[in-house]
């Protein structure tokens, strides 16, 4: 076992990991259950987090790799109980059925949304390409697809208030 | 369905709908989307042990002995079992009702096992990765049989043969013919059939194939089985149908039915995959060994290797038609490859058929339909339940049908397709004398569909032609399910009034992402008059739930839904009783509206939570449970149009959706934003079923393609311009009018494809999934120019 620490969604973590374990492992092991282990391959993203600034397949990830880092799961995204704008609109439009690949999705298109300006709306285009990777054997993604074009008129209405 | 229903739907149908018809979100969204640990793989308890399944390197051997010694003396592995260890009870593992239509032929661990993957033997240890280690170190003999994987190889005379007859109880299936591996065998007519093809003017037969299909639900099968208390052993599982597999878990491990408790915790996904008993006798058995919590959650490659699949089919269409554009014969052969046992052959081989031919009017019917044994994987049940194998088939040899005789094809289907009165054809049953009718059509807007989605596509409007060597082109199909089995449905709830006039909703039900959960709280609300958040569904338990046959054959928000109706009904009718005392007045005159009792002239000033408070608590004490269930009699089908258009490089061979336009007839909507989601996933499956997606096989029986890299489902950015329409056009027998909306989508893709591949090049392609390297093939063998755009 080696020790790490790391922050999860805003909480210092002290963690023994395996020389081999994954951040997905670990993270599980750790009661986030959040994250998904569906394919453990890197070809689905239910098991996205984001370590930094950028979403990563957490099946992928060695532990010890997010040693230092910043990650945000699924279960960080709420602030003390107000949802973010992004589950909100996957409730709104139905974006989860059976909900097994939600928080990769959410994972996915919040570090979209927040690597770019509010102020520039994304296309459908765009939202699909960022999203390609994610599987959802439910929706057919037409409703995913829109709860983040719909977040992302909600952050942009959200950043002119603030800087107007 | 009866009377009483008929009027008090129009009761509640007086003014305007409060939760019924809204898009309401789901009651349980906010768990979903905040990561709550709701799904079976997320589960775990205190001296919790792994399982894993030690599975067969053959596709067909003896299992004469398991050596466990040396993983048993790894530190941390606790058990080893394997088929001498358990109970030797043959059952199905197919989740139908009892008793099911289906040879016992299977046992929890196989003393021969018959396809490549089986479970030989089982390991329970400290972790997951001690588990697999412990994999590697058993022993285990294997006496080395002949294997076959072909239906066309596995019915001749001389090969190997699979299964011996089963012993015969009575009222149970047996093996229709084991030494030709025929597991389940259906022959069928109705009419006079050699009259009628020979009233035609041309007698056309085509033969269609279609491909071994997998599940890929995102949440793998799992089981958690532990012992309580009281010495029951639980399993909290990823299942559609939690009361069928208790009683087949009870046969399958020898054990009473009482002894054993099944919860559905949040299923991630199932689309028939998990209609059946899987990994449940396996969890069990290791639990009972050990008398500790185990958990046994398949890795994704076995999912795909060793869980279920669609049955391939090989069908052959016939039919006769007259010049001006009538059908007078329609006849189907399908044979399907149901793998290593039955499980469901025999109803999805009569599916095929019945779920399909009935599409339209002819003056007679022929259906035979064959499920053969071979050294595969075990087909099961999968949305469409053989209607989706049916269709490619059907619809596609309609289109063919339709150029023949040089008609548009919608205007074909228009000239043939099923009306609103009668019976269906195909689902006549054997009675007193002779074939007694089954299920009436008893609502139809095929029409409706049809032209809002020739409309949408632009069906007919003359389109520029392509120069280059990618070549655009129009689709369509139509197809019906059912909702639910006619007569063969059961499904209810109890609805218990709390202290705050909310209720709790417990149903036998499974949500697998469908939605029910929510559907069913909106169907209690509105017939109870309060709002939604009063509502708090449990489900499914089955010590605590009435029984429920699960989620499957769209039955859900039909039959459970009508049982949750009548339940609400039954608690309003025990509430105003109790008001209209406390009021001194006439039940008759009152009536509950957004959590309040309303009399002749407005408010009474009560509210539920009042009339709770003095059951509970004060002069009339009671508890209201309000208790509801419901049976078919009906199944009206559910219609649906499909049109896509598509683009074809000829160079590349690639088919590209351009757009997809899906019509549903759903007879109401209880809640529209998640029936079109329902329509939106099935088409997306079938997108994959029409072009990518094939499980494949080397010559020895091993899976080659056992994940998402080779194993193709569409991906968001696969996906076409998607248009999907819900036709309201309410149904006499469904509670509030509603048909179901979840499998039927998936039948349409992949004939609407076909037709559309036909339609741009003038390539007919019969075989699924309709890859690059079929259409480049196609291509090269075709002589003469594209056929002209549909009239
Ligand atoms: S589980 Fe990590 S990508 Fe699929
Ligand atoms: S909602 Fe089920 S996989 Fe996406």
């Amino acid at each position: 076992m080696i020790e790490m620490n790391l922050e999860v969604n805003g909480r210092e973590e002290n963690w023994q990991v395996e020389p081999g374990e994954t951040l997905l492992e670990a993270l599980r092991r750790y009661h986030f259950k959040g994250p998904k282990l569906v394919c453990g391959t890197g070809d689905c993203c239910a098991c996205t987090v984001v370590v930094g600034t950028k979403s990563v397949c957490s099946c992928c990830l060695p532990a010890l790799k997010a040693d230092g880092q910043k990650v945000v799961t699924v279960e960080g995204l709420a602030e003390e109980g107000v949802l973010h704008p992004l589950q909100a609109a996957f409730i709104e439009t139905a974006a989860s059925q059976c909900g097994f690949c939600t928080p990769g999705f959410l994972m996915r298109s919040y570090s979209f949304l927040k690597n770019r300006n509010p102020a520039v709306l994304p296309t459908e285009v765009e939202v699909r390409k960022a999203l390609a990777g994610n599987i959802c054997r439910c929706t057919g993604y037409v409703k995913p697809v829109e709860a983040v074009l719909k977040t992302a008129r909600v952050m942009q209405e959200k950043a002119r208030e603030q800087n107007g | 369905m009866d009377n009483l229903t008929l009027e008090q739907d129009q009761a509640t149908s007086e003014g305007p709908f409060a939760v019924f018809g809204t898009s309401a979100g789901r009651v349980d969204g906010r768990g979903l989307v905040t990561g709550a640990p709701v799904y079976t793989v997320d589960y775990e308890m205190p001296g919790m042990l792994h399982a894993r399944i030690l599975r067969s390197p053959h596709p067909h051997a003896r299992v004469l002995l398991v050596d466990p010694a040396q993983a048993l003396a790894l530190k941390g592995v606790h058990k080893v079992l394997w088929w001498k260890d358990l109970p030797q009870v043959p059952h199905t593992t197919s989740g139908v009702p009892h008793p099911e239509p289906a040879p016992y032929d299977t046992c929890a661990l196989n003393s021969t096992v018959r396809y490549k993957g089986e479970p030989v033997a089982l390991i329970a240890a400290e972790s997951e990765a001690l588990a697999d280690q412990a994999l590697k170190l058993v022993r285990v003999e294997y006496e080395v049989l002949p294997a076959v994987f072909e239906i066309s190889e596995a019915v001749k005379p001389g090969a190997p043969q699979l299964h011996t007859q089963v012993e015969i109880i009575p009222g149970f299936k047996t093996i229709y013919d084991p030494a030709h591996n025929i597991a389940a065998h259906g022959e069928y007519e109705f009419g006079d059939v050699e009259a009628a093809f020979s009233a035609a003017d041309l007698v056309i037969e085509r033969h269609y194939e279609t491909p071994t299909m997998c599940h890929c639900a995102l949440e793998p099968h799992a089981s958690l089985a532990f012992l309580d208390a009281y010495d029951r052993l639980n399993v909290v599982t990823s299942t559609q149908v939690p009361f069928h597999v208790r009683r087949q878990l009870a046969r399958a491990l020898d054990l009473p039915l009482r002894r054993i408790r099944i919860t559905k915790p949040r299923v991630g996904g199932g689309f028939g995959g998990k209609q059946e008993m899987v990994l449940e006798p396996l969890a069990a058995a290791l639990a009972l060994a050990t008398r500790r919590p185990v958990r046994l959650v398949l890795p994704r490659n076995e999912e795909f290797s060793a869980s279920r699949v669609r049955h391939a089919a090989s069908i052959t269409m016939r039919a006769g038609i007259t010049r001006d554009g009538k059908i007078t014969a329609l006849e189907m052969r399908a044979s399907t490859n149901t793998g290593a046992y039955a499980s469901h052959a025999d109803t999805v081989a009569h599916a095929i058929g019945h779920k399909t031919l009935g599409l339209y009017r002819a003056q007679a019917y022929r259906y035979i339909g064959d499920a053969v044994y071979t050294n595969r994987p075990v087909a099961g049940a999968f949305r469409g339940y053989g209607a989706t194998q049916g269709y490619f088939a059907l619809e596609s040899f309609i289109d063919e049908l339709a150029w023949q005789i040089k008609l548009d094809p919608l205007e074909f289907r228009r000239r043939n397709h099923t009306e609103k009165g009668g019976f269906d054809p195909m689902d006549y049953h054997p009675g007193l004398n002779g074939l007694e009718p089954g299920r009436s059509i008893t609502s139809c807007a095929l029409p409706e569909c049809l032209e809002q989605g020739a409309k949408l596509i632009g069906w007919g409007v003359p389109r520029p032609v392509d120069k280059g060597p990618v070549k655009r082109g129009l689709g369509m199909a139509i197809c019906m399910q059912g909702s639910g089995v006619a007569k063969m449905e059961l499904g209810g709830a109890t609805l218990k009034l709390n202290d705050d006039g909310s209720f709790n909703l417990l149903t036998g039900a499974t949500d697998i992402g469908q939605g029910s959960d929510t559907v069913l709280s909106q169907i209690a609300a509105e017939v109870l008059g309060i709002s939604l958040e009063n509502i708090i569904l449990a489900s499914a338990d089955t010590d605590l739930t009435v029984m429920d046959y699960g989620a499957y054959a769209s039955s859900t928000t039909y039959i459970t839904g009508m049982g949750v109706k009548r339940a609400a009904e039954d608690a309003r009718r025990q509430i105003l009783a109790v008001a209209a005392e406390m009021c001194e007045t006439d039940p008759a005159s009152l009536s509950i509206k957004q959590n309040e009792i309303w009399g002749p002239f407005g408010k009474t000033g009560l509210t539920v939570s009042d009339v709770a408070i003095e059951t509970l608590y004060g002069r009339h004490r009671t508890q209201i449970v309000g208790k509801g269930d419901a049976t078919s009699k009906e199944s009206p089908p559910p219609f649906y149009a499909q049109f896509v258009e598509v683009a074809v490089d000829t160079e590349t061979g690639l088919v590209q959706l351009l757009r997809s336009v899906n019509v549903l007839d759903l007879g109401r909507a209880v809640n529209p934003a998640l029936a079109s989601g329902q329509v939106e996933g099935a088409v997306t499956m079938g997108f994959g079923y029409a072009l990518t997606e094939e499980l494949r096989f080397d010559d020895q029986g091993t899976v080659r393609n056992a994940g998402f890299v080779d194993y193709k489902v569409f991906s968001p950015l696969d996906m076409p311009e998607m248009q999907t329409v819900l036709v309201e056009d309410p149904d006499p027998t469904g509670p509030f009018g509603l048909k179901s909306a979840g499998e039927v989508g998936i039948n349409g893709p992949a004939p609407a494809i076909a037709n559309a591949i036909f339609n741009a090049t003038g390539l007919r392609l019969r075989s699924l999934p309709m890859t690059p390297g079929k259409v480049l093939e196609g291509l090269e063998n075709l002589t003469g120019p594209a056929p002209d755009a549909p009239a």
